[in-house]
């Protein structure tokens, strides 16, 4: 990942539900540029209204922040994405990625937010830090060459 | 995002969800499918998803806590003319074990029987 992208994209928008459709409106748009398969295409709006609604739910539970949504293609096919919050950041994210894990067991949510991400995507990190926020990377590389 | 009621007969509900279920959506498609729950409880609530756009793991949330308070009724609940990747979300939370998912058997209308087979294939 060393070579320079041949096309980026940065978004910012407040943690409002109704960005999760932004957000997946925009990343639709950046990789439709890539003809990518309808079944790819839709994990990856799904992937990344997964990582957006953590951030709402989670990262700005009962606060209002900033959503940062990052996009880069590569020539080989490569889609690189990050979603960043600077809210609550989480504990212990190993714990967080377990599978039906949700610390809002209340709320309906399924706890599957992770899950969802990694079977999706060819790849999910996460880096996090209590108080500071939450950054997902995901990858995930197209099988058409761009 | 709209959900349309439809009372087949006393003891059948059928909930048909359309357009795009997210964190945002499912807490309105909630309260409808729930004030109908209440109005007049079934036997089974039959989920559709045949005019669902788009669906993330908000979707299985809806679906569990329909689930609670159907079993809270006695009742059950069907998911019927999920899009493949839809049930491919419902297959990795397991829904399969709370709810039923008919395989490919010809509802009336329309019944995506290519979607049925081979989904958890991957």
């Amino acid at each position: 990942m060393s070579k320079k992208p041949i096309n980026e994209m940065k978004l910012k928008f407040p943690s409002l539900s109704a960005n999760e459709k932004l957000s997946r409106i925009a990343i639709s748009g950046f990789v439709g540029l890539y003809d990518p398969r309808i079944d790819e295409l839709n994990e990856i709006k799904t992937a990344v209204s997964e990582a957006v609604t953590n951030s709402i739910v989670h990262g700005y539970r009962n606060t209002c922040g900033e959503i940062e949504l990052t996009a880069k293609a590569f020539s080989d096919g490569l889609i690189y994405i990050k979603i960043r919050d600077k809210g609550a950041g989480i504990e212990d994210v190993a714990r967080a990625m377990e599978p039906l894990y949700t610390s809002l067991p209340d709320e309906e949510r399924s706890g599957l937010g992770f899950s969802v991400m990694e079977s999706f995507c060819d790849s999910v990190k996460v880096t996090s830090k209590l108080g500071s926020g939450t950054t997902v990377v995901l990858t995930k590389r197209l099988k058409t060459k761009l | 995002m709209a959900v349309y009621i439809k009372s087949d007969r006393n003891d059948e509900l059928t909930a048909m969800i359309t357009g795009e279920i997210d964190h945002h959506s499912a807490r309105w498609l909630r309260m409808d499918i729930d004030t109908a729950l209440n109005d007049c409880p079934p036997k089974t609530l039959k989920l559709d998803f045949s005019g669902v756009t788009f669906m993330d793991s908000s979707g299985v949330g809806l679906v569990m806590g329909r689930y609670k308070n159907m079993k809270a009724l006695g009742g059950r609940v069907e998911l019927v003319n999920m899009p493949e990747y839809i049930e491919r979300v419902m297959l990795l939370a397991g829904m399969d074990n709370l709810v039923t998912i008919p395989k490919a058997k010809d509802a009336s209308g329309k019944s995506s029987a290519k979607g049925q087979s081979g989904s958890s294939a991957e």
